[in-house]
């Protein structure tokens, strides 16, 4: 790993020996008991996800339409990411969902359309590693509609749940909870962003060494 | 709006598809006025070349000039001026003849298309077979349809990717002499096939393409075998 | 502009001829599309009673599996003969053979719920002819949102690897909030009094979905099928 990324991984790592602390010190909820600390890496996660789903897109449109090799790069970086951290949303959710509402998945708004985002996502990763030569473009396709859809999604799955939109998930965070929860978004963003840094820097790598195998036969 | 040119350049063009380098470093020029052959063995990146060319595939480095203008300053309006019959003749072997050639037409956007199309079945010597499914016609049949229907909006530059395959020599004969007629007509025609016997005495000028390499261009009258084995020769030294 | 709707009428015209001198696509297609119907009637109905919203389920679904089916068999004919290429060389604005592409599968897809629609009311006790003109704005609506998009990643996947499998793969999730506005507008429509402001709500949300992706895919229709 390049010197310059020791001191993020060093903060990062930091960050995250702190925050079960953190947690730890953060008011009990009345209801729910230990698992509803889950909620402090749960939401942060898919914060990042959705982030991630972004940040995936839009460099894929920028691979796209201007065909830069660099923005591919990066969203591979993003997409890989993005999968990684709706797993974590997804096995949350349902242990936060078994003690709050007894069972393991309730078709709940959020967290079904985090379900479709990370699948579509997944996707991606598919077509990248088993479309042949040129899979590059149509995962650059996927990620854009993925992205233009998330609103569709939003929409569709919020009234196909309830004719009225509830808003039983997000509770108002107690005052005591929110200095660990901020802690947790922050931890999470600095580990994304050097994950992200990292990946990016593995396929910039991948492709020096492309090129270098090119211009052996120059 | 109509876009013409005269000359044909490849700048140092590359293409590659991963780590493997299809072509490295071609360039050449042709002429209105002139067959070109591209001789080479099979993977030689014949076929690619006339993909760059006929802007189906972009090259990953190097230009093509048609005329004074890259394909990109001029749009779509290239493709009105380019021709191109590929190894797999680009016919819906569900329609007739004529429907093949109405629908090209058409969709190049070609003027009085009754007429255009009924000079297309005449050359092809497809009058009478005009409304038969084309999934009926035997390889020759289907390479004469396919080479008028590839000229129906007059292109400049015609790119024919190995246009001898399974012709008989009646068939062979009267496709060189079809394109010793678009010679005369200015065109350019840019022939690719590993067929060395029927193409002899066709070509104006001679490139040899080898594992992606151009290695030689060449108009001298000694035949074309002993042409492409000095290159292969050549290239090995 | 009348070159762009030139071009996709002659492209379009053309995949119906071709339709029309075999039918391959559409018999297999509606086949398909009934044999969906019964496999799922046999899974959801209970002692001769469909599950609630059974119908409109059914009918969305086998909209679903039959477009992606018929949309793979379309391109997988266009690959045989390379045609798409000669249609790529074609002096004009590439997205104008997209949109040619698109009404013909439009079209196509239209039959099939012709047959389709009458055969799961009937089976269903389903009364859909109870507010006609809505159901067909609905159908209308949400299979062309099904069709745009998976036109463009059908078309896409012509030189792919794997592209048989590929295509429902990257298909579906992009499609779900088509299918949800779909069944629950349909389901609305059911009604014992149809709930037309229901139907409504779902209508615009798939047409806004169709404009959005419309666009889309004929803003990336020409980067995508360029190597």
């Amino acid at each position: 790993m390049a010197r310059t990324y020791t001191p993020l991984a060093v903060l990062a790592m930091a960050l995250f020996a702190v925050a079960p602390f953190a947690v730890a010190s953060a008011p009990s909820e009345q209801t729910m008991g230990l698992i509803q600390r889950v909620f402090y890496y749960h939401v942060p996660s898919a914060m990042m996800l959705f982030l991630s789903a972004f940040i995936c897109g839009i460099a894929s449109a920028v691979f796209l339409f201007k065909r830069s090799e660099a923005a591919d790069r990066l969203a591979v970086a993003a997409g890989e990411l993005a999968v990684v951290f709706g797993l974590i949303v997804l096995v949350t959710g349902p242990m936060w969902a078994r003690k709050a509402w007894g069972v393991w998945w309730q078709w709940d708004a959020r967290l079904t359309s985090s379900l479709l985002l990370w699948m579509m996502f997944v996707a991606y990763l598919l077509v990248r590693r088993y479309g042949g030569p040129g899979s590059e473009k149509l995962s650059a396709a996927m990620a854009i509609f993925g992205m233009a859809n998330v609103p569709f999604v939003y929409v569709s799955v919020n009234f196909w749940r309830t004719i009225h939109p509830n808003t039983n998930v997000l509770m108002t965070l107690a005052p005591g909870m929110r200095g660990p929860f901020w802690f947790c978004v922050a931890s999470f963003l600095l580990l994304y962003l050097l994950l992200l840094a990292l990946r990016r820097r593995l396929e910039d790598q991948r492709a020096a060494v492309e090129r270098l195998y090119l211009a052996l036969d120059e | 709006m109509t876009f013409d040119f005269d000359r044909l350049v490849v700048d140092d063009v590359s293409r590659n598809f991963g780590r493997r380098r299809a072509l490295t470093r071609v360039s050449l020029t042709c002429h209105a006025g002139e067959i070109v052959g591209l001789l080479g063995p099979n993977g030689a990146g014949k076929s690619t070349l006339l993909a760059i060319l006929s802007t189906l595939l972009a090259a990953s480095s190097g230009e093509i000039h048609y005329g004074s203008a890259t394909a990109r300053a001029i749009g779509p309006a290239l493709r009105a001026r380019l021709g191109l019959l590929g190894h797999d003749l680009y016919l819906y072997p569900e329609l007739t003849a004529r429907e093949n050639l109405e629908f090209f037409a058409r969709l190049y956007g070609c003027p009085n298309v009754p007429a255009v199309v009924g000079d297309a079945l005449g050359r092809a010597g497809l009058r009478d077979r005009a409304d038969d499914l084309v999934s009926g016609f035997s390889r020759g049949m289907r390479q004469r349809l396919a080479l008028e229907r590839a000229l129906l909006h007059g292109p400049r530059l015609l790119l024919l990717d190995e246009p001898f395959t399974g012709l008989d020599d009646a068939s062979g004969q009267a496709l060189v002499a079809r394109l010793r007629d678009l010679r005369q007509d200015g065109r350019i025609v840019l022939v690719a096939t590993h067929d060395l016997d029927l193409a002899e005495g066709l070509f104006d000028r001679v490139a040899v393409l080898r594992e992606g390499r151009l290695l030689l261009v060449d108009n001298s009258s000694a035949s074309l075998r002993e042409r492409y084995r000095e290159a292969v020769a050549a290239a090995r030294r | 502009m009348k070159q762009f709707l030139r071009v996709a009428w002659i492209v379009m015209r053309k995949d119906l001829t071709v339709e029309v001198r075999s039918r391959e696509i559409l018999y297999t297609t509606v086949f398909f599309a009934a044999s969906c119907v019964l496999v799922f009637a046999f899974a959801l109905v209970r002692e001769g009673r469909p599950m609630e919203d059974a119908a409109a389920g059914i009918l969305w679904i086998a909209i679903a599996f039959a477009g992606t089916l018929a949309l793979g068999r379309t391109f997988e004919r266009e690959r045989q003969t390379e045609t798409l290429r000669a249609l790529m060389l074609a002096p004009s604005d590439r997205p104008a053979i997209y949109v040619g592409k698109l009404l013909g599968i439009l079209i196509l897809l239209g039959v099939v719920e012709l047959v389709l629609v009458p055969m799961v009311g009937l089976l269903f006790n389903a009364p859909f002819g109870a507010s006609p003109l809505w159901l067909v704005v609905l159908l209308a609506a949400g299979t062309l949102g099904f069709a745009s998009v998976g036109t463009l990643f059908a078309a896409m996947l012509v030189r792919a690897r794997s592209r048989d499998v590929l295509l429902p793969v990257l298909l579906y999730p992009i499609t779900i909030p088509i299918i949800i506005a779909g069944v629950r507008g349909t389901v609305a429509l059911l009604q014992a009094v149809p709930d037309e402001p229901m139907a409504r709500f779902w209508i615009a949300l798939l047409v806004f979905f169709d404009a959005v992706f419309v666009t889309l895919a004929l803003w990336t229709f020409e980067p995508l099928m360029t190597e």
